[in-house]
């Protein structure tokens, strides 16, 4: 029990516990009923309009070459690219914020071009060009080639010769092109990780005697990560989506283009492209669930557990932030 | 200095200087500090007792002068008649040997009280984990915080952290420890605890060198007491002495404003709490906003 403020003993007139009507919102009903309406002919019209042919988009969704293509060109291609983007972009982080101005410029160099190039131009020209260009590689002394040729050498000192041929299936090209690109967006998003981590930790853990490389595993890292994963579930959204434009390199498995074969040859295009649809809706949700755990885990240790599970508006608009703006 | 102590101090550093954007922060500071002596550094903010001391842990790089910690040269060498700066793992090792208690606490928030102490024993020493973490366990007590070592820094007080950041820096058995202002973050109620902690281990013999405002604190546990203004160091001498006795102006007028401010906190009236009592407020107010 409070006590009372002075000047107003009275204690019969010492208000008790509140039971008072809610503010009432009734134009948030008058908006339920609408969408419920809008809902209902949405629905009514997928039963009734028969072009729909939901037998036929499921039968598309189950149809080998569509799954084939979800999983390697959609699923492990969206795995492996990010898997790239991530380890390089973070690295390109590091090198930007480091003392050394030759890792700083090379990071920047990096960054600028691969976000300046359209990921569909970029995989047309790694897809045709790099082919073209480099059919081999050799690995050996760097221009002993073009050095050999002065002093009477014919070929220099080189050690092997790579057939690019051999390895470039297109979902390799299209992973390597995704990746490089996605880089240069995770090392943007990885630096305002690294920057959000108090520079105190940094000293407390050199004060320590940890080594830069130790700090940066053990303590700055593992902080940054709660800044750096939301957007990066934003960045493995985006590249889910992304692998449609495998088509450009060109790759067949993947699921959009396996989808528009479909259509193609039956010309049934609505159906052959709901399948697509709804798979991408179903993976994407499965990987939003996937972000909030992670969330979580790099969370552990901000803020108290109650204010996590119980999200306050803050956290509530954040997120929203998140789910907007997506593809590029 | 015309002290005549022990002859081998435990920190010695000569001349110190240290300029940032041209502007001299450090001019000449010499001191030496004997093994298991406390000395508490003293003088208004801006008088670069904050960045001498972090240049004995090297945080900063003097720009002048030397210091050694137990004979060894701090982050230079000298070879064929030349001085090289030390690399940084050279640097860190000199570090292991000095552990640093900061004004903002800097525990690692990601790691519970105890993964902290045992971090660096682990990381950096390699001592094996069960060990690390049996030690680990003894300093918290030693702190008071048996109970609270699976807690998560955001879950202790001000402070507790700043308890376990002691315990955090023992738990590598420095020869020397640094305190940076371990008590200026804090709510006034919760100076005491932190104190109490500092107390004890300059009673077990630890050689510390103490960057503070607590007066008090000083006189009673200090050996001496260093007062710095303006990059250069004013008066020092035995600790009673000079706080009783101030002999120099600088030092009088220093010693009475915060001698009446740290009066005016100590009364329990919430609108006279002192500027350094609102700045914790308002720091604690903020961590929490995060």
């Amino acid at each position: 029990m409070t006590k009372t403020p002075e000047g107003r003993e009275d204690s019969a007139e010492r208000p008790g516990a509140i039971d008072a009507r809610p503010v009432r919102h009734p134009w948030q009903w008058v908006g339920v009923v609408v969408i419920a309406i809008l809902a209902a002919m949405l629905i009514n019209s997928f039963v009734t309009n028969s072009k729909w042919d939901w037998s036929f988009v499921w039968r598309v969704m189950e149809y080998r070459p569509v799954l084939e293509g979800l999983v390697k060109g959609t699923i492990i291609c969206t795995v492996a690219s990010m898997v790239v983007g991530i380890v390089l972009g973070i690295l390109l982080a590091i090198m930007r914020l480091s003392t050394n101005p030759v890792l700083r410029f090379v990071s920047f160099v990096y960054i600028w071009f691969f976000r300046a190039v359209p990921r569909y131009v970029l995989l047309v020209v790694l897809g045709v060009g790099v082919l073209y260009l480099y059919p081999t590689l050799d690995f050996g002394v760097p221009f002993s080639k073009e050095l050999g040729h002065f002093i009477g050498l014919d070929d220099g000192a080189t050690f092997y010769t790579l057939d690019v041929k051999s390895i470039s299936s297109g979902i390799i090209v299209g992973i390597i092109g995704l990746g490089l690109s996605e880089a240069a967006y995770m090392a943007e998003i990885a630096r305002a990780g690294l920057l959000s981590v108090d520079t105190g930790q940094e000293e407390a853990a050199s004060a320590l005697g940890m080594s830069r490389g130790k700090a940066m595993r053990r303590i700055i890292l593992p902080q940054a990560m709660r800044v750096i994963v939301p957007p990066t579930g934003n960045e493995t959204i985006a590249m889910v989506k992304d692998t449609s434009l495998l088509s450009a390199v060109p790759v067949s498995t993947e699921l959009f283009f396996q989808a528009n074969a479909v259509a193609n040859s039956t010309y049934l295009v609505m159906p052959a492209l709901m399948a697509a649809l709804i798979w991408y809706l179903v993976v994407c949700s499965v990987l939003m669930i996937g972000q909030t755990y992670l969330e979580r885990y790099f969370g552990r240790g901000f803020g108290s557990q109650s204010s996590n599970s119980r999200q306050g508006a803050p956290g509530r608009l954040r997120q929203l932030a998140q789910l907007g703006g997506g593809g590029k | 200095m015309t002290d005549t102590r022990d002859p081998r101090p435990l920190v010695r550093a000569l001349n110190v200087s240290k300029h940032f954007h041209g502007v001299e922060v450090l001019k000449g500071i010499d001191l030496d500090v004997a093994p298991g002596e406390v000395v508490c550094l003293l003088g208004p903010s801006g008088s670069g007792k904050t960045t001498f001391l972090r240049c004995i842990n090297q945080l900063e790089t003097i720009d002048g002068g030397r210091i050694w910690v137990d004979d060894e040269l701090l982050g230079l060498e000298e070879k064929n008649g030349r001085l090289l700066r030390l690399h940084d793992k050279r640097i860190a090792k000199q570090r292991r040997e000095i552990g640093m208690v900061f004004q903002r606490f800097n525990l690692f928030p990601h790691k519970t009280a105890i993964a902290n102490v045992m971090e660096a024993p682990v990381q950096v020493r390699g001592v094996d984990k069960a060990t690390a973490r049996a030690e680990g366990m003894a300093l918290l007590e030693r702190v008071g915080l048996g109970e609270r070592s699976h807690h998560y820094p955001s879950q202790l007080s001000g402070g507790q952290q700043q308890r376990v950041a002691i315990a955090r820096a023992l738990a590598m058995k420095p020869k020397l420890m640094l305190f940076d202002e371990p008590t200026s973050a804090l709510d006034p109620e919760l100076v005491g605890e932190v104190l109490d902690v500092m107390r004890e281990l300059a009673d077990d013999g630890m050689t510390m060198i103490v960057v503070t405002h607590e007066i008090a604190f000083a006189r009673d546990v200090a050996d001496r007491v260093v007062f710095m203004d303006g990059g250069v160091e004013v008066e020092s001498g035995p600790a009673r002495e000079i706080i009783a006795n101030p002999q120099h102006e600088r030092t009088k007028s220093f010693l009475r404003r915060i001698l009446a401010e740290q009066n005016e906190s100590a009364v329990p009236q919430g609108g006279a709490a002192g500027p350094d009592g609102g700045e914790a407020a308002g720091q604690s107010a903020g961590a929490q906003a995060e």
